[in-house]
């Protein structure tokens, strides 16, 4: 026997599909577009909670390759605002519940989240956001440098550097998943529940009569829908002009990147609004990190490499013994985000078409929130309460949840 | 990096400017009679298409004065720049 044929016969068998490819059918209940985490949680939950199951998720793509591949899987609930508060700490709970749910590994690990001060408004945020925090019932706490140091001995916490640690938040019940076993889990359950997931078929444009909305109509063909539910975050203004419908967002390329495999150095996440970096290491022992946004609108999908500079710079002093990695490769999502950075969810002007959009950087931590919380909104054809506040309407009103200054500039 | 051709300075890196947003938004002539809908659309709405974008920069680090420039945002490719109150050059 030749030495490649021993090779060859120790491989593992090809694992079966999760799930089929569908064709589009003429008609459905719903049509969910964007088969992201957000999209497949949503059709999930449809049929899992409400028992609708004729439904279809449309994906210009492929599955869970858009943002849902491209995030840092940083998960957390530690958000100022009490309407944060809610949706985000709805989406941990069903974290924490997620593998069993869906009957599926997501590598869920609750390695807790630093939120690293290195000026004095910085510590009076952290401080004020934790006391927020433990008032709306989330898991908060103020550590002092030394503290911050017995949760990650390899930061530099010394005063001699540009940004020194001067405390930082800590959420324990943060963590990571693996994002593309999430989406995953989701497309398998949703699939085994009658849901039709259809890949390579970009959305043109919403179907409607009057101020109805009817279907969409995709490269394949026009598919009816007695109910539209967009998930298409960096794309939704796309997708909406064609209805003339505008969206107060703005699309921007968010970059990450990862080094090589390493040796577990860092059991936990940590995050630094003040320089814009924020750090874990995978399961299998890539550092990954990720950048703020790039200055300009764009839908490229990539970013300026001075982004990853300052980044790098950041990280490194923050982490001496980071300077012996090397990056292995970056890249970029077109993240959707709004004025005050929170993200839009319910109703709009058009009966039968419901949005959810604007979750601008962090998106991937509400998935299983959002994606339950967005079913319920259209099967009761009214807002879920936890996204009242997360209305379209929320920019008429003035009655805009701010999340800039405080919680939300790194996800 | 995107390289980005200053009216006054020419070519410069994009480190050099700060980002302004959509070109061409006028303050509400009569702000008095603007309605909740038309601040929101002033205030909070802006283009963001897939496609050829009328933006400003600044040029920061350099003459520090605005401007404004075609871009297409998915090439990231730029046709043209031009000083503030000059009309859209018809490109693009």
């Amino acid at each position: 026997m030749s030495r490649e044929r021993a090779v060859t016969a120790r491989l593992p068998e090809q694992p079966d599909f999760l799930w089929a490819e569908a064709e589009p059918k003429p008609s459905y209940d719903v049509v969910v577009v964007g088969a992201g985490g957000h999209g497949l949680a949503t059709a999930y939950y449809l049929a899992m909670n409400h028992g609708i199951t004729n439904v279809a998720v449309v994906e210009r793509g492929w599955l869970g390759g858009g943002n849902m591949a491209r995030n840092t899987t940083i998960i957390r609930s530690n958000y100022l605002r009490k309407e944060s508060a809610g949706i985000y700490e709805h989406a941990l709970k069903l974290w924490e519940g997620l593998e069993a749910g869906l009957d599926c590994e997501v590598a869920f690990s609750q390695r807790g989240v630093l939120n690293l001060a290195h000026s004095l408004a910085d510590v009076r945020e952290g401080r004020r956001r934790v006391n927020a925090n433990q008032l709306n019932g989330i898991d908060a706490q103020w550590l002092t440098p030394p503290e911050v140091q017995k949760v990650a001995p390899i930061l530099n916490i010394s005063s001699d550097v540009r940004y020194p640690v001067l405390g930082a938040t800590f959420q324990p019940r943060a963590g990571i998943a693996k994002h593309d076993w999430v989406a995953w889990g989701y497309a398998r359950a949703a699939h085994a529940l009658g849901v039709d997931l259809i890949q390579g078929c970009a959305v043109l444009g919403v179907l409607r009569e009057g101020d109805r909305v009817v279907g969409v109509e995709t490269e394949r063909g026009p598919i009816r829908a007695g109910r539209v539910a967009l998930a298409a975050a960096g794309h939704s203004s796309v997708v909406t002009a064609s209805l003339g419908l505008a969206l107060p967002l703005q699309s921007y390329p968010l970059q990450a990147l990862v080094s090589e495999l390493l040796e577990q150095v860092l059991d936990t996440v940590v995050m630094s609004n003040a320089v814009h970096v924020y750090v874990s290491q995978a399961h299998k022992g890539e550092l990954v990190m990720g950048a703020g946004i790039d200055s300009f609108l764009g839908y490229g999908q990539r970013g300026s490499f001075s982004v990853i500079e300052n980044q790098m710079a950041a990280a490194i002093e923050l982490f001496p013994i980071f300077s012996r990695a090397h990056v292995l490769r970056t890249w970029g999502g077109i993240v959707d985000v709004t004025p005050d950075a929170s993200p839009i969810v319910g109703l709009t002007p058009y009966s039968g078409l419901y949005i959810n959009c604007g979750w601008g950087t962090g998106g991937f931590k509400a998935t299983p929130g959002i994606g339950w919380v967005f079913a319920d909104t259209i099967a009761h054809d009214r807002p879920h309460p936890l996204a009242v506040p997360f209305s379209l309407s929320r920019f008429d009103s003035g009655a805009l949840v701010d999340e800039h200054g405080a919680a939300a500039v790194a996800h | 990096m995107l390289s980005i051709p200053c009216p006054w300075c020419g070519f410069r890196d994009e480190i050099e400017f700060g980002y302004g947003g959509q070109a061409h938004v006028s303050y509400p002539a009569q702000p008095s009679t603007v309605d909740d809908g038309d601040w929101a659309a002033y205030l909070f709405f802006r283009d963001n298409p897939k496609g050829w974008f009328a933006e400003r920069w600044m040029h920061r680090a350099g003459c520090q004065r605005w401007f404004n420039v075609v871009r297409h945002t998915v090439t990231y490719q730029i046709l043209v720049s031009y000083p503030p109150g000059v009309p859209r050059p018809d490109v693009g």
